[in-house]
């Protein structure tokens, strides 16, 4: 006989560090349908953008997200770019992609960490988060800041990087982060705990991430070789030797693959481009923006972001439009997490590495008939609303609701 | 497939059907369409020729909502735009769910902020906004005035 119950996961949840609602129906111990419900981490960017100049959108992108407080603000500079086909010093190609790729290797720490906390392997979390440190310190020292880096600009970057201090950032990645690397590659992939957890765990098929458009490592470990760094290169990418990492099977297991090997490759590029870094100015001087379309995109940690803006020939966009990764990858739950068990949701629902704040920039204020239907005190009733339904959805009675919020809620 | 065969293949599929053909730059092309002429023009570029579904953008202008298509031909590194207008007074477009899942959610998305109905879209419920968000009331078009800070503590 099956018995069909709600399990609601959020909006605020402990395990979550960001606010999103999932509703999960399960039959016993397996997952029969999912329905996920955003926008509680609302902004308004794309709305704000139309108000800021050319050069203040670039800071206002980069306040979307934290982890990818880079992918956001190079998507939108090649954007903006490429309604006039502007063309960067090299210099400044070369340090967008020493920071973008920075970015990665913090970013798919950040995921390796939370992925073991999420299994109950918090010795993972540990050491993940103590070699995304050093990554963060070269991003100190190059930018100022450990998070948004304030480094990208219309026509090229705003810092440069000091010469005589690139010994020491090779350094840190050959002597500290690269053997790091290796010792997850060989403690993480050889372990035959996660091996058990994780493989043949919520699976994508190939089919599948073509017909949801997913993207980045998600696709790739679903052997979808899509990656706009290598397909339509930007910033130094052409010019640098570097592979595209791909896995077959889909699974948590092959997604955490995709990222561990995709840190070395990372190094393995900064490496290089310190290498190859050629001397010259760093800024084109871009003046003025031409009426037109610009479309820019770059492979950030989690997928490919695009910005797409429009200009009239005045300095602000007409039309600002941001897609993060999350927001294409999000929907296939759908085909990963039915018919797993509730157990597995967890890790599965990780495994994207989803990134809410990317998600939801859209909407601000709400107002009906000129009078503000969003104060405080409606939105903790709308808190207890959701409380009362999401009560109701699973089963208890006006009585058993009443006597556990205090009173009835309509 | 190179670019120029990408080119062609569009080119000779639908001839006059192709209300405007625009090569921004060698990256970037832009085909103005007929709105009813979207799902042909969507399954010839996302099932024949392979392309991946990037996203849309819609734009707010006086009396009609443009909707853009954006795929991407990976292989060579190329966004094809398809382009459409819809009438404000009727605004209703056919929706590209039952030919590629990625559709769903930015159609729910342009759904309630641009006010755009999608015809055969089956999940066309609030994705970002409240429940009871006024129905009239799109974010995201010019004429959505922003309120004052007082009115937003209020």
């Amino acid at each position: 006989m099956s018995h069909k119950v709600t399990i609601p996961i959020g909006p605020y949840h402990p395990l979550q560090e960001e606010p999103e609602f999932y509703k999960l129906v399960v039959d016993g111990e397996r997952v029969v349908d999912i329905d996920v419900r955003i926008g509680w981490n609302h902004r308004g960017i794309e709305k704000l953008s139309e108000t800021k100049s050319f050069d203040q959108s670039a800071y206002l992108v980069e306040r979307i997200c934290g982890i990818c407080s880079t992918s956001h603000p190079l998507a939108y500079v090649n954007a903006v770019e490429d309604i006039d086909e502007i063309d960067i010093p090299e210099r400044a190609a070369y340090i967008r992609t020493i920071t973008a790729e920075l970015e990665r290797i913090h970013s798919h720490m950040l995921w390796l960490g939370l992925a073991g906390h999420f299994l109950g392997y918090n010795t993972v979390f540990m050491w993940a988060w103590r070699y995304r440190e050093p990554i963060l310190d070269i991003l100190e020292a190059i930018s100022g800041n450990r998070n948004n880096y304030a480094m990208m600009k219309v026509g090229g970057v705003r810092r440069d990087i000091d010469e005589s201090e690139i010994p020491h950032y090779k350094k840190i990645l050959n002597d500290e982060l690269l053997p790091a690397l290796e010792m997850f590659k060989g403690a993480v992939l050889d372990d035959p705990v996660l091996a058990a957890r994780l493989k043949g765990v919520g699976k994508l098929t190939k089919e599948d991430a073509i017909d949801y458009s997913a993207l980045g490592p998600t696709a790739r470990a679903s052997g979808y070789d899509i990656d706009v760094r290598r397909d339509e290169p930007y910033a130094a990418y052409d010019k640098i030797k570097w592979n595209v990492i791909l896995q077959e099977e889909g699974d948590v297991f092959a997604k955490s693959v995709v990222r561990i090997l995709e840190m070395i490759e990372s190094a393995h590029i900064i490496i290089q481009c310190f290498d190859k870094l050629p001397r010259g100015p760093i800024d084109a001087n871009v003046k003025q923006v031409s009426p037109g379309d610009g479309i820019g995109h770059h492979e950030a940690p989690r997928g490919e972001v695009i910005h797409i803006v429009r200009c009239d020939g005045t300095n602000r966009p007409v039309r600002h439009k941001v897609r993060a990764p999350t927001f294409m990858n999000f929907p296939s739950f759908k085909k990963t997490v039915v018919g797993e068990t509730i157990a597995d949701a967890t890790i599965i629902l990780a495994a994207i590495d989803p990134c809410y704040c990317c998600t939801e920039r859209l909407t601000a204020v709400s107002h009906k008939d000129s009078k503000t239907i969003m104060g405080v005190q409606r939105l903790i009733h709308l808190s207890h609303h959701k409380t009362w339904d999401i009560g109701k959805a699973m089963g208890f009675s006006d009585k058993e609701l009443i006597e556990k919020m205090g009173k009835k809620i309509e | 497939m190179t670019r120029d065969e990408a080119v062609k293949s569009i080119k000779e599929k639908f001839g006059s059907r192709i209300e405007r053909f625009y090569e921004k730059s060698k990256r970037r092309i832009y085909i103005d369409i007929a709105k009813d002429d979207l799902v042909d023009f969507a399954t010839h570029v996302f099932k024949d020729m392979g392309a991946r579904f990037n996203i849309a953008t819609a734009v707010d202008h006086p009396k009609d909502i443009e909707i853009m298509y954006h795929f991407e031909l990976d292989n060579i590194g190329c966004i094809i735009t398809l382009r459409t207008y819809t009438k404000k007074d009727k605004c209703e477009i056919d929706s590209l769910l039952p030919l590629m899942k990625g559709a769903e959610w930015i159609e729910r998305e342009i759904h309630e902020l641009f006010g755009v109905e999608f015809r055969n879209h089956p999940n066309i419920k609030r994705l970002l906004l409240p429940d009871d968000w006024p129905k009239d009331k799109y974010p995201l078009r010019k004429d959505y005035v922003l309120k004052t800070k007082e009115d937003r503590d209020r």
